[in-house]
């Protein structure tokens, strides 16, 4: 994302785009990244319910992966999986 | 011939009547001296049905002018009123009216800050906000204080920027002037109705106040608020030129009395300024060369234009009513010397501090500054740069 110029800033401390947020990444600081592995997932989307950050990407009502720039890495979806399809990876060794 | 409307009024009843008058759709305000009376009178014109304001009892001054923040950013044209301690607890406030470019319009009674605690004029209380962002005018007479105020939210709705209109603490707001109001037809139609760029009740087109803004965007929202100050001088001009249609009174920037050829010249703010045109007028009959300049627009500082007014003066003497604690005399003092600084002749400039807790500046207190100032054009040796005066040894 380019960052404007002085001149170019909106007047009076606004963000005229409304649902900008997502345009913030905030998924620099996680510790360990969830891993799916598609074989075992079921598609029950239990990720996708208990996901607190809207992280969890979801294409034709199918558990498509994770989005990164916004997921914490706090572990949720791995822990309710009912099989064990997600796994947690430390940042390092991914 | 059409007779004139003239009212005695006391600057604080001259205050209400202006607000009354304007009928903002907002005033949240709370009571201090020696303010209480602007909240008081405005609050009967809200009981008695005169306007249609939503007026907002708030628990203190930062509640006051949270409030107005908060109704401005809505959309609605706010006004407010304080002094001293209240001003002082808005202080936060101020930022962020300023920052958000809300234009909201707070008359400040000048008043003493604590300690220790005083409810007298000075100026400490404003000088203390000079910084905040807001633009101030400094008012001499209730009749300046009346047509301030009523300027001020034309200008403000125009540069998007809060304004304060400033005047002396009891000295004004409690002195009883005949002044000459417009007509509520007048004034109705002068600041005309409210309408803001954009208002978070409009909500077929949402959007963020107030977001965090971090390291890569505070510094660009804080240059652009700079640049915004630019803009003010000619809207405040403006604004003057058609203000003067409906009143026959027109103001400038700041009021030059007897200037133009003076030798030696007094910058003062606010009421102090009578007392100093009066003593110019007795020593322009003893053939001395003296004038006063009294600043009405103080922020922005109009620079290149004071620069032009008193650079030809050989020995210039400020007047404040605050003092910078530890700093190198008063705030209008250092402004007055840093515009002054490249200025070919290099003008000797001194510091006088007065009239501090609503100490009073009389007559002979004016004439000694002009003597020292005229011991100092004569033997071009300064004793002291920053002085006290009216004060016991």
């Amino acid at each position: 994302m380019k960052l404007p110029g002085w001149k170019e800033m909106p007047e009076g401390i606004v963000i005229l785009e409304a649902g900008n947020s997502r345009e913030y990444e905030t998924g620099s600081w996680r510790t360990f990244r969830p891993v799916l592995n598609k074989e075992k997932c079921i598609n029950c989307l239990f990720c996708w319910i208990y996901c607190p950050d809207s992280s969890i990407l979801v294409e034709n009502e199918k558990m498509n992966g994770f989005d990164y720039s916004h997921c914490k890495g706090c572990g949720i979806c791995s822990k309710v999986c009912p099989v064990k399809a997600i796994d947690m990876v430390e940042e390092v060794t991914v | 011939m059409k007779t004139k409307n003239l009212l005695a009024l006391e600057g604080n009843q001259a205050i209400a009547l202006a607000m009354r008058q304007i009928n903002p759709d907002v005033v949240a305000a709370y009571p201090i001296t020696p303010q209480t009376e602007i909240v008081q009178v405005f609050s009967e014109y809200v009981a008695n049905g005169e306007v249609n304001t939503e007026f907002v009892t708030v628990e203190s001054e930062h509640s006051a002018l949270s409030a107005c923040v908060g109704a401005s950013a809505a959309g609605a044209r706010v006004m407010t009123a304080t002094s001293s301690q209240g001003l002082a607890l808005m202080w936060e406030v101020l930022y962020i009216a300023s920052g958000a470019r809300l234009p909201i319009v707070m008359t400040v009674v000048n008043r003493a800050l604590s300690s220790p605690i005083n409810i007298h004029c000075d100026h400490s209380d404003a000088m203390g906000a000079r910084d905040s962002g807001w633009i101030q005018f400094w008012s001499e007479t209730v009749q300046e204080a009346y047509d301030n105020l009523i300027q001020a939210i034309r200008i403000a709705e125009k540069v998007h920027l809060p304004v304060m209109v400033n005047m002396d603490g009891f000295i004004t707001s409690h002195a009883e002037e005949v002044i000459e109001p417009l007509s509520d037809e007048d004034v109705r139609s002068f600041v005309g109705e409210y309408k803001p760029t954009r208002m978070l009740l409009d909500v077929s087109n949402p959007y963020t106040i107030g977001p965090l803004a971090l390291q890569d965007s505070y510094f660009e929202f804080k240059r652009s608020q700079a640049e915004a100050y630019k803009q003010v001088i000619p809207v405040v001009r403006e604004v003057a030129e058609d203000f003067a249609k409906i009143s026959g009174r027109k103001y400038e920037l700041y009021e030059v009395y007897n200037l133009e050829d003076a030798e030696i010249g007094l910058v003062v703010l606010n009421s102090a300024a009578g007392t100093a045109k009066d003593v110019v007028d007795t020593l322009r009959t003893q053939g001395k060369k003296v004038g006063v300049i009294k600043p009405r627009l103080f922020r922005p500082l109009p620079v290149e234009e004071l620069k032009k007014e008193l650079s030809h003066l050989e020995v210039i003497g400020v007047m404040d009513r605050a003092d910078t604690y530890g700093g190198f005399g008063g705030p209008l003092f250092g402004d007055i010397r840093s515009i002054l600084y490249d200025s070919p002749n290099h003008p000797v400039i001194l510091d006088y501090i007065y009239g501090l807790g609503g100490r009073d500046v009389t007559l002979e207190h004016i004439h000694k500054v002009f003597e020292g100032l005229e011991s100092v054009k004569s033997s071009c040796k300064v004793e002291n740069l920053v002085n006290y005066i009216g004060i016991r040894e």
